[in-house]
This record gives C-alpha cells, structure tokens and sequence, in this order.
C-alpha cells in the first residue's frame, strides 16, 4: 500500500466538499474491493474519504410502497432487517449471500453500488427491483445508472446516498458462485411488480449487470420456471475466463433464472 | 501406564501455545537493527537481462543496499543445487542448468529473483524495488509439459531440446511380451495436474552475521534445517558449517514445500555480511505463488495388461514430468525415484515398465509437495484398475481383490520389497463403513431428484520413512535418510529430547513426548522435544516423506534404549545389586525377585550425584545418542471409498461419503493421526476437484491468488468416515509405518473413479471443477444439455 491521506467527515456536505477538493481521492464505503486493490498496489488514491461517520447514510425504512436503504448500510444490516426481510425477502436472502461475514459486516450497498463490479450481487438486485438511487445531487434509476463494469451515472464528486426498492410481488436471487473467488459467476435476479417483470444477471455478462430480456418476455406468458425451460442467455454476450467460458456461463444463466424464479414462486 | 504412552490419543500439547497466537514464527521475530529485504522478480517467463540500473532506486528512502546476481559471483556464492543426479537410459548424468540465487544474465519464469532491494523499513525496500529498472529483452517461452521437448524456446543451454533426462525403471522386454499376450489392455491419457503447496506461514527468513565471531545465524521456515546448513555451506559457500547456525523456528506447514533450499534465505543470510546487519524477508501470499516450488504436473499414457482371467499381468507408463525452470533440490527424484516404485500399487504385476522424461519449462520450478511422487503413481494405477474393472464388467472392488498381493514379503518390478500387508481387510472394511450395499439404492433416490451418483475406489500404497541410505545413496541420492537423536535427562528426572526431525504441524512435541512417557513411565509434561537448531541438534534430515515416525522415533527409541541401559548400570550401584538382576518396569529400576527399587528420577539425580559410583568405573550423567537408519521403506496402503453427487444442470460435484481406512501399523496417537489423514484428504479433494495451477501461453501465472486459485473449504468435504487396520512394520523397533500423506495420495483417485463413475464415461480430467464436469455430463448425454 502506498501511503495516502485519511479523512473522516462528520456530514454528507462536508464529504462533498473533501471530494471535490483532494486531487484523486476515493471515497471509502466499507473498503472490501478498494483495500485490497491499493494493499496490492493496483490503486494509489491520494486520499481516502471515509463515509462511516455519516449517520445520514445509515438505515433502513419502509416509505410507502419502498424500501429505502442507505448507503452506508452493511450488507449484514440488510440481510437482517425485519423491515426488508418482510417487504422484500428476496433482497435480504441476497444481502446474506454476499462475500463471507467479514464481508458483510463491512460492506454497504452504496460501496457496491457505485464500485459496479461486473460479479457484484447488489447491481443485479437493482436492476431488477427497479431501484433509485439517490446522490447527494439527483436521483438516478437503476436502468441509468449502471454502464458497462465498473462504470455508472456517477459524476465526479457525487455520493450516493440511499438506495429506494419499489416492493415487488415477488422476487428472488439465484447465484453460483465462482468456485475460487465466491463471487457471482452467474447471479440473476428475477422481479415481478404488477403486470413488469425484470430478469437481471450478474457475474456472467461481457460488460457486467444487464436485463436478460428474452427471459422477461418469457416470464410474462406465465411466471413460471417452466417458462424457461431450456433457456440459455446469449454466450456471445457473455464473459469467458478459467472457470466459466461464454458458453458454460450463458448456460448457467438460464439455470439461475428458472431457480430463482422457482424461489419467488415457492415462497 | 502413564496414560499418555502410545496409543492414547493426547491432545496436542502444542495446541495452547498455537491457538492462543503464542507460537514464534519466524516473521514474529524481531533481530537488533535488522533491515528488510524486496526482492525485484521477473515480469518476463524467458527474458534476457540487457542491464539492471539501481541509481534511482538507490536514491530512495531508506535504501541500505541494493544486490544482484553480478554481486553474488564477485563473493563466488555458489548456485542453489539438486541434491539427487538422475542418470537418463543411456547412461548420461541428468542435464541440469544452473540455479543462481539471483540472476545472471537471463530470467527464466516469472517471479525469477533479479536483484534484492535492502531497507530500513519494508515498505522502504517495496518502493525502492519498484523503481529498480531492469531492461529485458523477452524471449519465447515454452510453458506447455507436454509440448516442451525440442522446443523452439530453450530454457537452459545445457538441455538443448528442455530434456533433463529421459529415465526408466523396469523390464521393457517382459512388458512387452505381457502386453503382446493380453487378452485385455486398458489406455487412459492422464494429466496430473500442477498444485502450489499454500501452508499457512508463507517462507520467510532472517539472516544475521556476527563480525566478531564471524559467524552466520539464520531464521528460516524450513522443514530441515541441517540439510539448509548442510547445501549453504558445502554447495553455495555461505560459511563453514560451524560458522553458520540454521534455525527453523514453529513453523506453519510446509507439505514439502519447505524441504528445499531457496533463493530468498540464501541472499539474507549472504547480504547480513555486506550490509552488516541483519536482513529479513517475508514471503507475500503473491510472492508464494509464484515462487514457492510446485508440485505434481505429469502428462501420462499408461496402459494396462490384463489376461482372460482378469488377473494383471503387465503395466506400462510413459510419463513427461514438467521439472519447471531449475531444478529444485529435491526435484530431479520426485517424479522417478518417488514415483515408478509404486507402479505396482497393492497389486501382485508380473511386469512392470515406466519411462519418464523430465523437462524444463519456463514456469516456477516443481518438487516435493505433500506425497511427492506417489500421488501421481496412485492416480495412475487406481485410474488405470478401475477403468480396467469397467471395461471388463468386472465389479471394480472383486477386480482389486483378485489382483492384491497376498503373500508378504513381495518383490515387485520395480525395486520394492513389500515387507507386510493385508490389503483385503481394509477393502473390507472400507466397503463397510462406507455402506457400499445401500450405494444402490442411495443411487436411484438421487436420479429421482435429478442428480448423479457415484462411487469410486483407490487402494493406494506409498512408501514411506525414506530410506535406507544405502538404498537411496544407490539411486543417486546426495545424502542419507536416516535420523538422529538424543536423550537428554536431567538430574530432576525430566527429559529433554533432541531430534533431527522437524515438526511443522505434525505435533511431534506431544507424540515424541508419548514414546519417551510410554518408554521410561514418566509423564509427558517432564518431557520437551528440541528440534529445529543446528546448534541444539547435532545433525538431522528433517521431516517430509512422512518419516518422523517411523524413522526420527525409532531413532528416539534407540536412545532411550540406551538410557534404560545405563540407568541400570547406575541403580545397580545405587541399589548395591549386580547390574544383571536390575530389571527396568513402569519407570522403575528394580532389583529382580526383591521389593527394592529405584523410580527413574531417582536414578537419574544418582547418575548425577555420582555419590554411589566412582567417575572410573561408571561416568556420571545420563544422556545418550542415537543414529538410526532404517534396514526398508515402511509400506503404508488403505482403501479410501468416495461417494459423489453431482447436479448435472450446473456441474457442481457434492461429496456426500468419504470413507478412509488405513494401515498404519503401530499408532502412536491415534487422534493426531486422524488428523493428519484428514488434512491428507483435504488437499487430495482440492487436486481432484479444485487445485489447479494455470499459466498462459507466455508463461504468467493465471491462478496467483485466492481469487482464482481455489483451496479446499471445510464446507467442500463432508464428515470423513476414518477406520484402520493395522500389520505392524517389521523394518523398525516401533512398527510405525507413516500417515502424514496417505490423504493426499489415496483421494485424488478415489474421488475421480466416483465422478467417472457418476457421468458414465472417463474423460475427464483433474480438477474435476462444475466447468469441467458440466461438459463431460453434456458429452455423456447430449439429450440432457437443457435442464
């Protein structure tokens, strides 16, 4: 690790302002994919800018017909919120399928959120809930919001801070997991609210979390596996590597759906 | 009785000091002024090293030295050596390029040693290593074992065509004629793959020089430290062995790993002289996987002979065993001398021919880990018997049976004299333990749920307590493999042991500790085993090739022989008998036929005291030595049964039984041993199903980290069913035959004959990952490719 400057602000304006001042600073929310980049010298942000003193950011709450989350919320706080595991079960079970418990005890969902990592489990989540997700300047969809691995809406100097869940009818997450690593190496998040449903992948895209809308379409005949049955996502699509090659994960991806679906079905 | 003799099952007295973080590794020791040391390595598989410019890198903080490989031949520092010359078929010496410690002149896998950055901090020499700019001209690297003879890419000069040697054992003509009259051959093409070792405790090092007394001390994670001493003395000229002390404090596992000799010590304890002061380094888990040894990385074709009674008649191999970049210290042996001696498996074959090439690729350099040799040779012969089973319809258990060696000793093709063994009854008990009746039926409840069962067999032998030296020192070993102890009693009566082994995990402290309790009746706890300093330990070979049992504990024995010997020389004194009626029984010296005796303590103060004898007629003090080289191998073999279930639909493989059953002979503790075979089994299910090291065409390491090189979890093995049986060693006082990698080289097979047998067909190889298995289900069964 090379040696950078550490900062703790006490208020979201304050952060702002320590953003928008240190040259090449990064924002540390939980610090579970940043950390171990910089130990191993891959990143060298001059400064750090810890978001963990910011009560504003904490919390989870019903509004109306959402979740709201917020964005220093740990992954752990949200698989064990009675609030979302009463509204939306579904995302709580993915909170809890996230990393190891270290991992979730640091973790938030603003860090994954805004970080995007293509095998991240949080950006499917969103996706297919039809998240909002709110700055300290505007308010983003999640359908805006995630660009291609590791790129978002996020403008220089913007800090998410809270993550709004439309509270679907049904919902649920199926992931395999890289055998090595633990991340998603085929995640999908399957959504239904009214007459929409959402099928979103993690982990197995080229260019990180994507709609896999055919499966949508499917779904809207019947919500059901059934409706699946011998679906296969686009290998060209899709990320090839050790573990899984494009074709293997394209696979993988149609396995996860019918079992999360399955899983939303079944509750 | 004490209790705590052998057979009991001790908890670990080590374990306090271990679990509550109070065990001195070597990175927690701390030397007076040290600096530390950053090794700059090679980004570039084969490179040629134009120029090494340090200016910049000398000008940063803290910089104390920089060295490179022109410094090390300027102090005439020997190169790292392979202490065992393999000899190719036609009579020619192995053809072995050298090793520098740094390099001179050409780089040869990345993560190859090019200069070391010396600091007042770490984080000083880490900067400084980075801005050491090293101008290399890349060359074509050949990377591929199979593809690596007479390749364009020539790793070393020495070996134009990459070939170390081209090896055999065995009678090629009889083979031949076996295989010319089969009435069956079975031919399986079989990749072993490449592992890296990961022990917990990366290597690390500490290298000290005192100029008043012009001596050298060395901290070091090794598994033997005299044999460290012995090469960085006699081989690469650090100091005379009396002006260089190796000290391998606890250390944290090694699995062979830590056997060898490597760059990173060497140049710390050479560079405490130049900078004058000490210099430590610690391994990266980065580092570790570049640069420690690896092991196994065979390619195979291996065929077996079977006649019109399904009894074995011939077993022919042709193994291509990728040696890395240099050979390692131990390298050249493993996949020769450690491995075609066990071609013959548990099984009675007439005719038995191997031949390996070894070759020099450009990637780390592979040796020992963790069965070294016999692992691969398992997997070639229990893949081979059960595929033979298979083909002939035969059930695979009924086959095996049929072919076990059943009378004792046996004489193999291949050099070993099996000396006792009942194969039978651990299959036996093997098959009932792991209910092999209800398989059936456990079978068809999982195809009911959609998934595969399998279930697969390894009758496994190794050859343990290496060896006798004037065997080995006959198949070109550099050195003998016997061990030595002492036994060190006090006037109090408590006892210090002193062993040329070494332990890094196995619990030595309290199994040694058992034999001295069980020996001379007193309680382990007076009792403290001494191991790991060339300047407390006389001399020793160490610990690896599961020999501290069988071979450092009869050499314990022997010495405490000597110990009851002459305790009762000194009671008979004490006791005014003569020396021939002091009988010696439950820690007590006793004169024969009468009520007059003394405990061991109190001899030992007597031996001390010396009041009862003069120093002319019996020497005072108890403290005696022992040498002891084994007269064979010991010849542990076991059955392990795996039960696999495997989701077709994704290609995840589930171990749903795992039955071990094991002859270990005599057993010392039987809760450490459990242990041990459990930990073995652990790491043969991550060769089989997870481990595997990948380089890609230009020679980087794909799998250098946890991210993408996947280690066995708790939560990947089920609950292991471990019974044993026992047919005592006749070739040592103890009847010890080694237990330490019977896991590692019985389950690899064993799980793979289960996945084989799940998917109906045998092409698939190690590790057996959800990739690897999906597709071989697809090949399987076409119709099935959608869920």
């Amino acid at each position: 690790m090379y040696a950078f400057d550490y900062h703790k602000p006490t208020s979201l304006r304050q952060a702002a302002s320590m953003l928008a001042k240190a040259e090449d600073a990064k924002i540390l929310a939980g610090g579970h994919t940043l950390l171990p980049t910089m130990k191993q010298r891959l990143a060298a942000p001059s400064s750090l800018i810890d978001l963990g003193a910011l009560a504003e950011l904490q919390g989870i709450e019903r509004k109306g017909r959402s979740v709201v989350v917020g964005a220093m919320t740990t992954h752990a706080a949200v698989a064990s919120s009675d609030v979302v595991r009463e509204a939306i079960p579904g995302l709580a079970e993915m909170a809890e399928m996230i990393g190891d418990p270290a991992v979730r005890t640091r973790g938030t969902i603003g860090g994954s959120v805004a970080n995007n990592d293509p095998a991240a489990d949080y950006p499917a989540a969103c996706l297919a809930l039809a998240a909002t997700i709110t700055t300290n300047k505007r308010k983003i969809e999640a359908d805006d919001f995630f660009r291609g691995m590791f790129d978002t809406a996020l403008e220089e100097g913007e800090i998410i801070t809270k993550v709004s869940f439309p509270v679907p009818a049904k919902a649920a997450y199926a992931k395999f997991r890289n055998p090595a690593s633990r991340y998603a190496l085929a995640g999908v998040f399957v959504a239904k609210r009214g007459s929409e449903i959402r099928v979103a992948v993690t982990g197995a895209g080229a260019d990180g979390v994507f709609r896999w809308t055919a499966a949508e379409e499917a779904l809207k005949t019947r919500f059901s596996a059934k409706s699946l049955a011998g679906m296969a996502a686009d290998a060209s699509m899709m990320n090839s590597d050790i573990h899984a090659d494009a074709e293997y994960r394209a696979h993988l991806v149609g396995v996860m759906a019918r079992r999360a679906v399955e899983a939303a079905t079944t509750r | 009785m004490t209790g705590t003799g052998i057979g009991a099952p001790v908890r670990r007295k080590e374990d306090q000091r271990f679990i509550t973080g109070q065990g001195r590794y070597t990175d927690d020791l701390a030397r007076p002024g040290q600096t530390h040391a950053a090794f700059v390595r090679s980004p570039h598989a084969h490179a040629r090293i134009r120029s090494i410019d340090t200016s910049a890198a000398s000008a940063m903080p803290g910089v104390v030295a920089i060295l490179t490989g022109d410094d090390l031949a300027a102090d005439k520092i020997g190169g790292l050596i392979c202490g065992w010359m393999i000899h190719s078929k036609d009579g020619t010496p192995m053809k072995a390029g050298p090793h520098p410690a740094l390099a001179q002149g050409k780089v040869r896998y990345v993560g190859d040693h090019v200069a070391v950055v010396i600091a007042e901090t770490f984080a000083q020499a880490r900067d400084a290593a980075e801005r050491v700019e090293v101008d290399y001209e890349p060359l074509a690297a050949v990377v591929d074992t199979a593809k690596a003879k007479g390749a364009g890419a020539v790793v070393h000069d020495e070996a134009p065509d990459n070939l170390v040697y081209e090896w055999h054992l065995g009678e090629k003509d009889a083979t031949e004629a076996a295989f010319a009259r089969a009435a069956h051959v079975t031919r399986l093409d079989i990749t072993n793959n490449r592992l890296i070792p990961n022990p917990i405790e990366t290597r690390a090092a500490i290298g000290e020089y005192d100029a008043g007394t012009g001596g050298y001390t060395l901290w070091t994670t090794s598994q033997n430290p005299h044999v460290a001493r012995l090469v960085l003395s006699a081989f690469i000229g650090i100091a005379p062995e009396h002006q260089l002390r190796v000290i391998a404090p606890d250390v944290g596992g090694g699995f062979g790993s830590k056997i060898f000799i490597y760059a990173e010590e060497t140049v710390c304890v050479w560079a405490a002289k130049k900078v004058g002061r000490p210099v430590k380094w610690t391994s990266d888990r980065t580092e570790a996987f570049l640069a420690d040894a690896h092991g196994r990385d065979h390619v195979t074709h291996a065929e077996l002979a079977v006649d019109e009674n399904a009894k074995i008649i011939g077993l022919r191999v042709h193994t291509t065993a990728n040696l890395g970049a240099y050979l390692s210290t131990f390298s050249s042996s493993v996949p020769t001398y450690l491995y075609a001696p066990l071609l013959s498996g548990q099984y009675d074959i007439p005719a038995i021919y191997a031949e390996v090439d070894g070759v020099y690729t450009n990637t780390a350099p592979v040796d020992a880990y963790r069965g070294a040799g016999r692992p691969e040779a398992t997997y070639v012969v229990e893949r081979l018997v059960e595929v033979t089973a298979r083909q002939l319809g035969m059930d695979p258990a009924k086959f095996r049976k049929k072919n076990y060696i059943k009378r004792f000793p046996h004489q193999t093709p291949v050099i070993m004299n099996y000396d006792v063994g009942d194969y039978a009854a651990s299959l036996e008990k093997a098959m009932e333990i792991a209910d092999v009746k209800g398989f059936g039926k456990r079978k068809r409840e999982s195809a009911k749920r959609g998934k595969l069962r399998g279930l697969g067999y390894s009758s496994y032998i190794e050859a343990c307590g290496i060896a006798p030296s004037q065997a080995v020192g006959s198949l070109g070993a550099g050195v003998g493999l016997w061990e030595s102890a002492e036994v060190r009693v006090n006037p109090t009566g408590s006892i210090e042991v002193l062993t040329g082994s070494h332990s890094h995990g196995q619990g030595h402290e309290t199994t040694f500790a058992q034999l001295v309790s069980d020996r001379l009746g007193v309680s382990i706890d007076t009792v403290n085993i001494v191991h790991g300093d060339t300047d407390k330990v006389q001399f020793g070979m160490g610990t690896y090739g599961s020999r501290s049992g069988a071979v450092g504990m009869s050499a314990i024995t022997k010495a405490i022989d000597k110990v009851i010997a002459k305790g009762k020389k000194v009671a008979a004194y004490a006791l005014e008998a003569s020396e021939g009626d002091i009988e010696f029984a439950d820690g007590r010296f006793k004169v024969a036929g009468t009520d007059r005796s003394l405990a061991f303590g109190e001899v030992a103060l007597q031996a001390y005291v010396a009041h009862k004898f003069s120093g002319q007629d019996l020497e005072p003090g108890l403290k005696e030595g022992a040498f002891y080289d084994p007269t064979n191998f010991t010849f542990p073999a076991g059955v392990h049964i795996c039960e696999v279930e495997i989701d077709p639909d994704t290609g995840i493989t589930k171990i749903e039984r795992f039955t071990a059953v094991d002859d270990f002979g005599v057993v010392i503790n039987p809760m450490i041993v459990e242990g041990q075979v459990h930990g073995g089994i652990a790491q043969g299910v991550g060769q089989a199903l997870m481990e595997g090291a990948i380089y890609d065409e230009s020679g980087q390491l794909v799998t250098a980290s946890y991210q993408d090189y996947q280690m066995p979890r708790a939560g990947d093995l089920p609950s292991f069913q471990v019974g044993m049986t026992s047919t005592p060693c006749p070739s040592n006082p103890l009847g010890i035959k080694g237990c330490g990698e019977a896991g590692a080289i019985a389950a690899p097979p064993a799980v793979i004959n289960a996945v084989t047998d799940a998917i109906g067909h045998e092409e698939i190889a190690m590790p057996a990952t959800p990739q690897a298995v999906w597709r071989a289900v697809q090949r399987a069964r076409p119709a099935m490719a959608a869920e």
